[in-house]
């Protein structure tokens, strides 16, 4: 079994109008034996920065506490938030640092970007190959279920409850299909005034 | 004087072609690999880094049988996984091989379904020339055997075979390596640890027919929610005096939300 399906997990992110969403799974597993399905791969950066990091866990946790450190060296130096394109620069510089010995995750960045809130999603592989897209990008242990749901069912322009339903959808449609993902999922949507965060009630089996 | 061999000149008679069209009717026959083990030959072949996935359906199941004072609750699930794909949530399980047998699925599916079909021929057979109905005993015996026979060539199975007969509700395991045991509690499968943890907790010997349902449902349930590859619906079935019956078929999901009473999304909690 690939070392990045060894906890299992989904992360999805979608843009819509003046917001984005990031949805992941709540299951944390050892291979097929499920440990905990209240574990959720979202994190938060600043309050226009989420990441979501699938993979292999203990490496997501080690990863997230080194950009949380550095995240707070950039606030202390410059008095402001990273905006999310920096926060996918500097994700992408610390995964290739490892290019040798990587980190076995694949993180996605989504957040608002610039003074005039401009969504921005982006992902990158395990040694920090970055693609940003406009729609959405998927990560985890099913990714051509996810792959299949979002592209049927993603519209450009959603406003922030259509994105919600939207995002819900493709997360729990395509949860069905996979045995490591699922018991629920957690969905964060940003907008330039609020951050909405709700709970999916999903299969426990 | 020189001894030549004119027979294999021979054109094959009619009577001949017929005969080894008859011979296959006869019991199952197989096109082996061009290897003296095919066991060997099938991991070799699927060991090499070019090789197609092996196709192997339903490994990742829970399926148990238990007997108790109104005869035995045969419970499993319904999730069929090929690696982390979910590729169905109803597969039927429980295999029906005659009106007085059942059998659980466990492993390979081809390789259950196929020989516990075979074996509901044979018993059939059995009951034919005997006429009376065949022990749980001889029928475990018989697919045993056939397994037994067919030891290192890869097949993959787990599975329990019970039954009422004159002896009264009788229960066996037997697997791909030849193994059968007589038993009063038996689990099997990926999920079958998790089981036999609710099973064994949960077991009295006198119970009334809902309360041994709900054992064996709760503990399937239990084992689905642990095991990744387990899970869909649970269906539950009762070997009684004169016959099987199915009880019910259950979603995991409805069950989920009846055992934790877990409120519709979105509706306040009170």
């Amino acid at each position: 079994m690939s070392i990045m399906a060894y906890n299992g997990g989904a992360c999805i992110v979608m843009t819509g109008k003046n917001c984005v969403a990031i949805a992941s799974d709540l299951r944390f597993g050892i291979q097929q034996q499920t440990i905990s399905n209240d574990y959720p791969k979202v994190y938060r950066v600043n309050d226009k920065c989420f990441i979501g990091i699938s993979g292999l866990v203990t490496d997501a946790q080690t990863l997230h506490q080194k950009i949380v450190f550095r995240h707070n060296l950039y606030k202390l130096r410059e008095e402001r938030d990273m905006s999310p394109k920096v926060v996918t620069n500097l994700i992408a510089n610390m995964l290739y640092e490892k290019r040798f010995g990587p980190y076995f995750t694949e993180p996605l960045i989504c957040g608002l970007e610039g003074p005039d809130n401009t969504p921005y999603i982006s992902g990158m592989d395990l040694i920090g190959a970055q693609v940003q897209t406009d729609d959405f990008l998927v990560v985890g242990t099913m990714t051509p279920a996810m792959y299949g749901v979002c592209e049927t069912l993603y519209k450009k322009d959603m406003n922030e409850d259509e994105l919600f339903e939207t995002i819900s959808q493709c997360m729990l449609a395509s949860l069905e299909r996979d045995a490591l993902s699922g018991w629920g999922a957690v969905v964060n949507i940003i907008t330039p005034t609020k951050l909405i965060t709700k709970k999916l009630i999903g299969r426990q089996d | 004087m020189i001894n030549i061999d004119f027979d294999s000149l021979e054109q094959p008679t009619l009577f001949d072609s017929l005969a080894s069209d008859v011979k296959y009717l006869d019991k199952p026959h197989f096109d082996l690999p061009p290897n003296s083990n095919p066991g060997d030959f099938l991991r070799e072949t699927f060991a090499h880094p070019n090789a197609p996935k092996p196709l192997e359906f339903a490994h990742g199941t829970t399926t148990l049988a238990f007997v108790y004072s109104g005869g035995i609750v045969v419970a499993v699930d319904s999730k069929s996984t090929q690696g982390p794909y979910v590729a169905s949530r109803s597969v039927k399980k429980v295999i029906e091989i005659t009106p007085t047998l059942l059998g659980t699925m466990a492993g390979g599916a081809a390789d259950c379904s196929f020989w516990e079909r075979e074996l509901g021929r044979r018993c059939r057979l059995y009951e034919l020339r005997n006429k009376e109905l065949i022990s749980v005993a001889a029928a475990s015996k018989i697919l045993a055997n056939i397994v037994y026979s067919y030891k290192g060539y890869g097949l993959s199975m787990g599975t329990m075979i019970t039954g009422w007969d004159k002896t009264g509700p009788q229960l066996y395991y037997v697997d791909n390596d030849g193994t059968r045991l007589h038993g009063q509690r038996f689990s099997c499968g990926s999920g079958s640890t998790y089981a036999y943890g609710v099973l064994d907790s949960g077991f009295k010997w006198e119970m009334n027919d809902e309360e041994a349902y709900e054992l064996g449902r709760r503990a399937v349930y239990h084992a689905t929610h642990r095991d990744s590859y387990s899970g869909g619906a649970i269906n539950v079935y009762h070997v009684q005096r004169n016959g099987w019956k199915k009880i019910s078929s259950d979603d995991c999901f409805e069950l989920y939300k009846k055992y934790y009473n877990i409120a519709p999304i979105n509706k306040p909690t009170n």
